[in-house]
């Protein structure tokens, strides 16, 4: 399982990471393997206003189609257009190429209280127990 | 084995059909209404026999073999069924017809639904939705509807197990409403404190509950009746999904487990066809308090125009209606089917067909369980979910895909897959009630010679299958790249 130092996590396998004082978000590396080839990503608007932990769009694969969590509440400034044609970047870039949102977060303390990468990797180890 | 489409085999001039000699004068078609954009195929009768012929040999129902579809209840499908279904005072009959000269169908009709009142424990059963996701967006428009009638307008919220069969959410939220996911325990029913918890939050925003009981993983929800006093404590209806009626008929209602409305689905648990051969019935039940909100029409008596002895079988709209959900009555022909079906049974032969079910899916279940892991060790009902192949095999890259495609090679049609979610690399198999013994332990047999086979060369499984009419389909590719349709090269449009 790739991890993201940089990173925070949910429990939703959700990540989120700061870049100029907006906190990019996207899928863990844990969440693109158990969906396997993701073919569809439903995105919100730009301007759309989300809570943190609510659902935001949705991912689906030849499986399952799961929703989407934000990890920090906030505004929608930017989504990844690109996963419209191209789905399979969630997979082959989890924490790149394959983000999902960008927010301009309404509480900027709200991300430090996500998991960190170690203890994101403990949950995800305990939650397959 | 690919063979042509119909569109590929087409020549020019080729005609398959043979018109009587014209006895009125002959009129041309005014020219605007002339096209010849339509990429029409021609080609002669026998290549239409042996196109079809072919295609209808290499496809794969109940009539051919085992179909342990779980959530499906693929039965056997009666041929009686379809001969009364055929016969021509059914067949002949025009919906524009007046009652007075239908009474004979609206008979059957008002019978019909009178069985599934007693069956479900409903007050009254509309025929009316075509299928089961439409009988549960009737369902769930009924819910809506009553809470509106009431002046209770803020209701927008509905409840929905994580286990739940994915048309539930989908209803709620073609009704326009939020759905609330409600956690499993480990016991693999709805966590209920979990649901009291939600229940408080969102109190005055309830609309109900959809709940399937017994659930997707085949398990009778024990805490039912706590399930729907909790919610209609709250305010809310509790919503049944009759999917997995079968192996509760004869032995427990939904209307006295708490349900207020429940879809049956007639091309399940009633044995009419479906999985191409439908269509598809998903008549809808409900509880006195919902009854005014069916959708219409219904089949009722009218005792002003019945005579001693002679009742009179009208088309009657529920009071507070939803409205139609479908043109005309519903699915006659299926009604007749299911009809003969409940007729032909009887009260003790729906029991029997309950029983079986049950003991047909823990038999093939106790047959698998020592090679595929089993999440919830209990007695289930109709189906069971195994989390796919054993640890070692799911090791070597060998996952419960590989193992449906290979059962193709041994003849038999997959299980249904990957679902519920809660559930990893879910293998769902429902065998229904008309499997005899020996079809089960063939199939268990191939179950476990396909583990030995992982074991031994796990590039046979991920090449499976070998033997179908067509290898692994590319389903990635299939769901990124849509092509809805045959597209002409451009030289031949």
């Amino acid at each position: 399982m790739k991890l993201d130092p940089e990173a925070r996590y949910t429990e939703h396998h959700e990540w989120g990471r700061l870049v100029d004082d907006e906190v990019v978000c996207g899928i863990t590396d844990h969440a693109q393997e158990t969906l396997s080839d993701v073919v569809y990503v439903e995105l919100p608007m730009v301007g759309d206003v989300f809570d943190a932990g609510e659902p935001y769009g949705v991912v689906e694969s030849v499986k399952a189609a799961s929703d989407l969590y934000t990890p920090v509440g906030g505004e929608i400034t930017a989504v990844n257009e690109e996963l419209e044609s191209a789905p399979e970047l969630v997979n082959q870039d989890p924490y790149g190429d394959g983000w999902m949102i960008r927010i301009e977060p309404s509480d900027p303390d709200e991300l430090a209280e996500l998991m960190t990468a170690a203890e994101y990797e403990s949950f995800v180890g305990e939650e397959e127990g | 084995m690919s063979r042509p489409l119909i569109f590929e085999i087409s020549r020019p001039g080729r005609c398959a059909a043979s018109l009587p000699d014209l006895d009125v004068p002959r009129t041309e078609l005014p020219e605007e209404l002339l096209r010849d954009d339509l990429a029409l195929p021609e080609v002669s009768e026998g290549d239409l026999v042996r196109h079809y012929t072919h295609l209808s040999q290499m496809n794969y129902g109940v009539d051919t073999g085992f179909y342990p579809l779980g959530s499906c209840t693929m039965k056997h499908n009666p041929k009686i069924n379809e001969a009364m279904a055929r016969l021509p005072g059914f067949t002949n009959l025009h919906p524009y017809q007046d009652q007075e000269t239908v009474q004979g169908a609206l008979f059957l009709m008002h019978t019909l639904q009178a069985f599934l009142e007693e069956i479900g424990g409903f007050a009254t059963v509309s025929l009316q939705p075509a299928a089961g996701a439409q009988g549960e967006l009737a369902g769930v428009l009924m819910m809506r509807a009553y809470h509106q009638e009431r002046g209770d307008t803020a209701r927008n919220v509905m409840f929905v197990p994580d286990s739940a069969h994915g048309t539930n959410p989908a209803s709620t939220s073609m009704s326009g409403m939020e759905v609330v996911e409600i956690p499993s325990n480990q016991h693999g029913g709805v966590d209920l404190d979990a649901l009291t918890a939600a229940c408080q939050q969102h109190h005055e925003r309830l609309v109900g509950m959809m709940l399937t009981n017994p659930n997707t993983l085949g398990l009778f929800e024990r805490q039912v009746e706590e399930i729907c006093a909790v919610v209609h404590e709250h305010g809310g209806l509790m919503y049944g999904d009759g999917a997995n009626l079968n192996p509760l008929l004869g032995i427990a209602r939904p209307g006295d487990l708490g349900f207020d409305v429940l879809h049956y689905n007639l091309h399940k648990t009633f044995s009419t066809p479906h999985g191409g051969g439908g269509p598809g019935s998903g008549p809808v039940g409900a509880s006195p308090a919902l009854a005014d909100f069916l959708p219409g029409p219904i089949v009722k008596v009218d005792p002003d125009r019945s005579e001693e002895d002679l009742p009179f079988y009208a088309l009657w709209m529920p009071t507070h209606t939803i409205g139609r959900v479908k043109t005309f009555y519903g699915h006659f022909g299926v009604f007749v089917k299911a009809y003969t079906y409940i007729r032909m049974l009887g009260p003790e032969g729906l029991r029997r067909v309950g029983e079986y079910a049950v003991l047909n899916a823990n038999y093939l279940k106790e047959l698998l369980k020592g090679t595929y892991p089993l999440p919830h060790d209990r007695v289930c009902m109709h189906e069971f979910v195994l989390a796919g192949p054993p640890k070692d095999v799911q090791e070597a890259d060998v996952r419960t895909m590989d193992v449906a495609k290979r059962l193709m090679d041994y003849g038999f049609h997959p299980p249904t897959v990957y679902f519920p979610l809660i559930v990893d690399e879910a293998l769902m198999i429902e065998p229904t009630e008309t499997e005899n013994k020996e079809t089960l332990e063939a199939f268990a047999e191939a179950m476990l010679q396909i583990v030995a086979e992982a074991r031994d060369d796990p590039d046979i499984l991920h090449d499976a299958p070998l033997q179908a009419p067509v290898r692994r389909l590319d389903e990635v590719r299939a769901a990124r790249d849509l092509i809805l349709r045959w597209q002409p090269e451009e030289n031949e449009a």
